[in-house]
């Protein structure tokens, strides 16, 4: 068969530690059947790894902050468009995901195609207004409290017990077994990614997630379900096993049909020993973990793709159980004169 | 006494539990129990079967064998 010839633009190159899933989404665009995808990788940092993968990415562009607000993004992205003529772009990172969904019609009106959540989607899922979620959707949900200062931990004895979850709205999770913990990780949270800074009942039992695509109409185009088995100390997952859990696809399939989810997700959940299941996040995109989903049979990113073209996608139903992913880090080496072209023309 | 759907027992003694994403390593004799349970046996027609196998008394026997059905119900890998 041949393959149609495009051109993908992805950010989230930050393949470090912390890893954004950008990588992963190329590799599963690189392995699909149907495109010959060209990669433009979009990055904010000049040492993200994925821009000096050059069997990943043919060319890397610099974009500014989403704090630089739609407008500046949606300038820089012309004049990459006007170099590269982008088909589809595929955002990774929960920080920059609201610029990008402002501006889906100005993206469509110079040949961007996307597929994303609705504002709406974005909005209603954030983890400050979770116990909502959960009641609108009758999904189990933590308690939780969103906390403007430092005063606030003083109160939540009275409503919560310890330990406690301390999380960040975008990124960062810690537990806390006492106000005065609480108050460390209150100020480590709200000096990275500012306020609110978000409470939440500690559910005992194990965190599992699954990997997920809705196509915005109530269907579930995709869904992997995973244990992590080694988490690092930043609670990123170092290796993964998928799993055979009925009832963890039918709790995303039915959150899918009940909010017609629009792209891409990874819900983390908590299942208790009496295989009760707690909705914790929902992720609005792809997790840096997808890749395993590709290796198990179903290849979310080239899904993605297919969806933001317009295609339509018969829903994947299956994939391999008891797959693993493990990963490693790897040292690039490159050329001072790739970092420089980056640095000083922010392109490479 | 039955092994759990979920559960996958390769010939080396490796233990899959494909709901849970948890694994083990068992040694021979435990892969051996597990056989017998999966081919139907009772806990005393286990024991019968081990007693004319192994120089073990049967106290001993059965204390170890009652442990490791304990342990092999807590992890959710048989069920009654």
């Amino acid at each position: 068969m041949k393959k149609r010839k495009i051109t993908v633009a992805v950010t989230g190159l930050n393949n470090i530690d912390s890893p954004g899933p950008g990588v992963p989404v190329i590799r599963g665009i690189l392995d699909s059947k149907n495109f010959d995808a060209k990669i433009i990788g979009l990055a904010y940092e000049n040492l993200e790894p994925g821009i000096y993968m050059k069997n990943l990415t043919k060319k890397s562009y610099q974009i500014p902050y989403p704090s630089a607000g739609s407008d500046a993004l949606m300038k820089r992205i012309e004049y990459i468009n006007k170099k590269e003529k982008i088909d589809v772009l595929i955002p990774n990172f929960d920080a920059e995901l609201y610029t990008f969904m402002k501006s889906v019609d100005k993206l469509k009106a110079i040949g961007i195609h996307t597929f994303l959540p609705t504002l709406e989607q974005f909005e209603e899922r954030h983890k400050s207004v979770l116990p909502d979620f959960g009641k609108k959707y009758k999904l189990n949900v933590p308690r939780g409290k969103t906390l403007f200062a430092e005063v606030d931990i003083n109160s939540l004895a009275k409503d919560f017990k310890y330990p406690l979850l301390i999380k960040g709205k975008f990124y960062d999770a810690y537990i806390a077994h006492s106000p005065e913990q609480a108050k460390i990780y209150f100020h480590r949270i709200s000096s990275k990614w500012g306020l609110p800074v978000i409470v939440q009942e500690y559910i005992k039992g194990t965190e599992v997630n699954v990997v997920a695509i809705g196509d915005g109409g109530g269907n579930t185009i995709g869904a992997v379900p995973m244990r992590k088995q080694y988490i690092t100390d930043k609670g990123k997952a170092w290796a993964g096993i998928t799993l055979d859990d009925e009832n963890m696809l039918k709790l995303t399939r039915t959150l899918i049909k009940k909010t017609n989810w629009r792209g891409g997700m990874e819900l983390e959940l908590i299942r208790t020993e009496k295989n009760k299941y707690y909705l914790i996040e929902i992720n609005p995109r792809l997790p840096a973990w997808v890749y395993l989903a590709v290796g198990a049979g179903q290849n979310l990113p080239e899904v993605l793709v297919k969806l933001a073209l317009g295609k339509k996608v018969k829903p994947l139903k299956k994939y391999t159980v008891g797959k693993l992913f493990i990963r490693y880090s790897y040292d690039l080496i490159c050329d001072i004169e790739d970092f420089e072209k980056l640095s000083v023309y922010a392109e490479l | 006494m039955k092994i759990n759907k979920k559960i996958a027992i390769s010939e080396s003694g490796f233990v899959f539990d494909s709901h849970s994403g948890d694994s083990y390593s068992i040694n021979p004799i435990a892969a051996e129990i597990l056989e017998l349970i999966k081919s139907g046996k009772s806990r005393d027609e286990i024991k019968n079967s081990l007693l004319e196998k192994y120089n073990v008394t049967v106290p001993v026997l059965e204390k170890s064998l009652d442990e490791f059905m304990d342990t092999l119900k807590k992890l959710n890998i048989i069920s009654k």
